[in-house]
């Protein structure tokens, strides 16, 4: 959980630094689309890289899901009676919404691929040129896909948010001042994910990218 | 009569010679098994506490098949879990002029010239190795900054020999315990079996061969047949309904081993300590302890009016009444435990105890103030708090009362018992094959017990002493092979389960709780801190009474097969009633005052306990004969402790 | 005060079970919850009902023998406090109040309130000791322990095992119970030489027994009434990553 956590995260992060490369202009943000399919040439063939990536973070993604459920699984089996009064959980939103936390960001994922990868979603669609893809996504009159990413976005956060933490303490963090400092890294994991990556959206909503 | 006189009984085991040299002796000649041996021998053990945990543990290790029975949901829940202040041991890591010697005659002292000497001596010996055993296990005792055992002086105590746990020795000391009997249940050597209630003791052509049991759960009674029954099954303190012991303490074990010919000795021997949380209400259902260390820094007081119904802080100073300082100056508030729980008593008695009367109007009158206001000012409120910081959170986690701003009240209630079965150097009792350790028999402790003295016992029962001493009878077995429906061991059987059958069928008006608090009521008036005649016959009749209406009135709901707590409680206090007429009787007969037996009719001009040799150096050894029992008495010599008489003025 | 209490009633391990609303009525503030219990009992042994099963011995918040589930809160609303520490002042009159037992697959139904926690110690047995066999020691100063390390270890032996983060936690795990006791004896320099077989074996026991899975909500350290850190888990992760890595192998 916490190794294809970690993995998923940087994958996160690198993907919102390229995403922010949308504010340097059309040419540069297009540029990096196509040196992420050349990268690792000549040694490696056409998309290469980016295949390897992909595998990595289908592998990642896949183990991450498979142990979620199966710690899902065991803890519906650890409990076959449940509290008829039941208090929330105290250890916080995040925490407790890991589950469908995470189902909810698998399924925007996969729109996510559908729109802005394989373009079947997108109302451009033009591979060749994803900055025009992205503009005609958040365009204003598409407001609710901008609020759809939003949402999904905020999602994200609330999931890295615990994930970070929870990750940190599963590969062996036991201190009390390093789960304050986990805790404050997991914030600022969360709020700068949620920050750099809702700046896209919310720039071509109002027109500051175009 | 209400007792009949027996043959005097001597200890035939405790060797002779230099009393240094005594336990060496008795270790050499006691025979021994040998390994392959041990294998064919298997011992029952009734108590997980620290006395029965790490003789289980220990016997596992030795290679006897081991059988450990506790009544509660695991072994680790043993009331010696709750004991708080510490554990002495004559290391003398302080250079304060401490040594075994030391040790031993003030044990002897403090338990008022009413124990051996030769156990004691052992004590003190072995207490060194328990300190060693309990660091091995990784018990974390305190420490200090060079990584050092902490120590501190302890009860009044002149030098600094207790060694501690925060308030929790007894719970880590019980860990270590349990950790290593666990160790031997994943090993195999020891069987553990929990929620079973050991409800009879089996004896076979005059050897104690097993015990009947309840499982709790199935409500199934069975017997287990075995070599040897060791019984560590605690103190009866809980014969006064309200005690510091833990709900289920009870004297059930020991109980049906006297009445199966195990001598119980010294019955009246109870210990109340002063510094209990006060009672709150008539649904009290147990009391509190507040660690004695408290009275290191507290102030105890009453109002000098009788009936001042002030509130404490409008008091002024000279119309408050420090008792223990101006009783006695030179000890002030740190006066052994019975002194402080008597003057308690009497200051109450005289009108002045204080703690309002309550919406339920019990309880009123029934404490005295435990100041911490001068401490506070000494060491300012962080320094009380680095001292007592839990015990004041526990004090207001109970009362609700903010000990740093209103006094807490503190009422004496009984906490250890000194009395228990009857046992020989070896820890054997009087009937062959069934040895008794910790705080269920009487050995060590005489007619007071000293603060921190009960870890040391159960465990130097536990680890050194008994499994030393068990295979000098051992070496005689195997035993002839019982089973189940042998006539002795399915008459056994049948009396339990045809008892359980009894309690279930009266179907009477009276709750089983109602009877245990009227008996507490008759203890605690007649057999408590102050005992007269006039009081102690009173009370037998009493109790008498009681325990026929018990037998004619208790309702017990529910049947016998599965889970009935209702019928556990029944049982444990269809015993108590029996033992608490022999408390009593016991009470009676010895008319001197000692330790923490104070007989109103023996006290010295200024009122302490007169304790007289001449008639009374002995131990009273009880048999059950049905009717009045027999006494038999075990003198006492004192070769190497002059016994004296306490003076604390 | 009155109280109306809502317990879960369970005659038997395999009987089914249901919540069922008893009046209380002259509660007072200075009862314990267990008085008030015990006070419901009273009655109903003289109306000829079955009283209420639970467990409780020491009733001084140290044998871990009690515990229920008050309104969704193993050990009920006051923060380190036992089910028997815990005193009426804290509820108010006219009150409904949920009772229910710890609910874990590895802590059957005995009955009603009543849970068999032998789980706890099946956990302990793989693994939770030092190997000292009586009589082997070495002067107990023979070994000095840094203040620091024998005062964490102590924090994590203050464990009272009753078994309150398997009935908080949201995945039913007793990661808390395991790690205290992991924490415990790895702290301590006589915990060393079975450092790692003890965490592979105890958390292998921890599984095997049924608990669930740490995903490191919390919940456990809030209930705790002894105020287990959270970091112990870490502690035990640390060990667990460690002697996985370095397989000198689990006991025979």
């Amino acid at each position: 959980m916490a190794v294809s956590g970690v993995l998923l995260v940087l994958f996160l992060v690198a993907h919102m630094v390229g995403n922010l490369k949308v504010f340097v202009g059309a040419a540069s943000f297009d540029h990096y689309a196509h040196w992420l399919r050349t990268l690792g040439a000549p040694l490696l063939p056409g998309s290469g890289y980016l295949w390897i990536q992909r595998t990595v973070l289908t592998a990642a993604l896949v183990a991450h899901v498979w142990a979620a459920t199966s710690l899902a699984l065991r803890a519906r089996a650890a409990r076959p009676v449940r509290y008829a009064h039941r208090r929330p959980v105290r250890g916080g939103y995040a925490a407790r919404t890991m589950r469908w936390g995470g189902v909810i960001i698998l399924l925007f994922a996969v729109y996510h691929v559908l729109d802005l990868t394989t373009g079947h979603l997108n109302p451009v669609g033009d591979r060749a040129h994803p900055y025009g893809n992205v503009v005609a996504d958040f365009a204003p009159q598409r407001w609710y896909v901008t609020l759809f990413y939003t949402l999904a976005v905020l999602a994200v956060g609330l999931h890295v948010r615990h994930g970070v933490f929870s990750a940190v303490r599963t590969l062996g963090q036991r201190t009390a001042a390093g789960e304050r400092r986990a805790r404050v890294a997991a914030l600022a994991v969360s709020v700068g994910l949620c920050a750099g990556y809702l700046s896209v959206p919310f720039a071509v909503t109002v027109g500051l990218v175009g | 009569m209400l007792f009949d006189l027996g043959t005097p009984i001597g200890d035939t085991k405790a060797p002779r010679g230099p009393i240094e040299t005594r336990w060496d002796r008795r270790r050499f000649e006691a025979r021994l098994v040998n390994p392959a041996g041990r294998r064919r021998l298997t011992v029952i053990v009734v108590g997980t506490g620290l006395a029965g945990a790490s003789a289980a543990a220990t016997l596992g290790e030795a290679g006897y098949r081991v059988r450990s029975y506790c009544f509660q949901d695991s072994p680790r829940r043993a009331h010696s879990i709750a004991a708080q202040g510490g554990i002495n041991a004559a290391k003398n890591y302080r250079n304060d002029g401490d040594s075994v010697h030391r040790l031993f005659h003030d044990t002897v002292k403090g338990g008022d010239f009413r124990s051996r000497e030769s156990n004691v001596h052992r004590l003190a010996q072995v207490s060194v190795e328990i300190i060693d055993q309990c660091v091995a296990q990784g018990v974390p005792f305190a420490r200090e900054y060079g990584g050092l055992l902490d120590n501190r002086s302890f009860g009044g105590a002149q030098v600094s020999r207790t060694f501690y746990a925060r308030g929790q020795t007894g719970q880590q000391l019980l860990l270590g315990a349990y950790q290593a009997l666990e160790r031997q249940v994943a090993a195999g050597s020891v069987a553990a079996f929990t929620r079973h209630e050991m409800l009879d003791l089996v004896v076979v052509d005059g050897r104690a061969r097993g015990i009947v049991v309840r499982d709790l759960v199935t409500g199934t009674v069975t017997t287990d047949l075995a070599d040897a029954v060791v019984l560590a099954t605690g103190g009866y303190g809980n014969v006064f309904f309200l005690s510091t012991n833990a709900k289920g303490c009870n004297v059930t074990a020991t109980w049906r081993a006297h009445r199966r010919g195990a001598l119980f000795a010294n019955p009246c021997f109870t210990q109340i300590h002063p510094t209990c949380i006060p009672q709150s209400g008539p649904h009290q259902s147990k009391l509190t302890l507040m660690s004695e260390s408290l009275r290191n820094d507290g102030r105890v007081w009453v109002p000098l009016r009788a009936g001042d119904g002030r509130a404490p802080g409008d008091i002024p100073e000279a119309e408050r009444d420090y008792y223990l300082e101006r009783l006695y100056p030179s000890f002030g508030n740190l006066v052994p435990r019975d002194i402080a729980s008597r003057a308690a008593k009497s200051v109450c008695d005289e009108g002045r105890g204080v703690g309002a009367t309550n919406q339920h109007g019990a309880a009123a009158g029934l404490g005295v103030y435990l100041d911490f206001a001068d401490a506070i000012g000494r060491l300012g409120r962080s320094g009380v708090a680095a001292r007592y910081g839990n015990l004041f959170e526990m004090y207001q986690r109970i009362t609700g009362e903010d000990p740093y701003e209103v006094p807490m009240r503190i009422y004496p209630a009984v906490h250890y018992t000194m009395g228990g079965l009857w046992v020989d150097y070896d820890l054997q009792s009087t009937v062959p094959g069934l040895f008794v350790i910790g705080e269920a028999n009487f050995s060590d402790h005489g007619a007071n017990r000293l603060g921190a003295s009960a870890l040391m016992q159960g465990l130097a029962d536990g680890y050194f002493v008994l499994p030393n001493t068990i295979s000098d009878y051992l070496a005689e077995g195997p035993f002839p092979a019982l089973d189940p429906t042998h006539p002795e061991v399915a008459a056994a059987r049948a009396e339990v389960t045809g008892r359980v059958a009894r309690l279930l069928s009266v179907d009477g008006d009276r709750t089983v709780d109602s009877f245990h608090r009227e008996l507490g009521r008759v203890m605690w008036e007649h057999c408590g801190m102050e005992r007269t005649d006039a009081g102690l016959r009173e009370a037998v009749g009493e109790i008498r009474s009681l325990r026929e209406q018990f037998w004619t009135r208790v309702r017990v709901p529910g049947g016998g097969d599965g889970l009935n707590q209702s019928l556990e409680r029944a049982g444990r206090v269809a015993d108590f009633l029996e033992l608490a007429e022999l408390m009593c009787v016991d009470a009676l007969h010895r008319t001197e005052s000692c330790g923490g037996h104070f007989r109103a009719e023996s006290q010295t001009p200024d009122g302490e306990a007169l304790r007289d040799d001449e008639c009374f150096s002995y131990v009273a050894a009880w048999e059950w004969t049905g009717g009045a029992p027999v006494l038999h008495r075990e003198p006492l010599e004192f070769e190497h402790v002059t016994p004296s008489q306490r003076s604390y003025k | 005060m009155n109280l109306t209490l809502r317990i879960w009633r369970q005659p038997g391990p395999g009987a089914k079970g249901r919540m069922v609303p008893y009046r209380v009525t002259g509660v007072s503030p200075d009862m314990s919850f267990l008085e008030v219990l015990d006070m419901l009992n009273e009655r109903l042994t003289l109306e000829g009902a079955d009283p209420v099963a639970f467990d409780h011995d020491c009733r001084e918040g140290i044998c871990g023998a009690c515990g229920v589930v008050i309104d969704g809160v193993a050990h009920g609303p006051q923060k380190a406090t036992t089910t028997c520490q815990l005193h009426m002042r804290h509820f108010r009159d006219g009150d409904t109040v949920d009772v229910e037992p710890w609910r874990s697959r590895a802590f059957p139904v005995v009955k009603d309130l009543v849970v068999d926690r032998g789980a706890l110690d099946r956990v302990i047995q793989a693994g939770g000791y030092v190997s000292a066999p009586t009589g082997s020691a070495p002067d107990a100063h023979a070994l000095p322990v840094p203040k620091a390390d024998a005062d964490a270890a102590f924090e994590a032996a203050t464990c009272i095992g009753c078994g309150a983060c398997v009935a908080a936690c949201p995945n039913g795990s007793a990661m808390l119970f395991t790690a205290a006791k992991v924490t415990h004896l790895g702290r301590l320099p006589q915990g060393q030489p079975e450092r790692p077989s003890r965490v592979l074996d105890m958390v292998a026991a921890h599984d095997e027994a049924g608990f669930g899975g740490c995903t490191n909500t919390g919940e456990c350290a809030t209930v705790c009434p002894k105020g287990i850190p959270l970091e112990t888990i870490g502690q035990l992760n640390h060990d667990y990553l460690r002697a996985s890595r370095r397989p000198a192998g689990s006991r025979p």
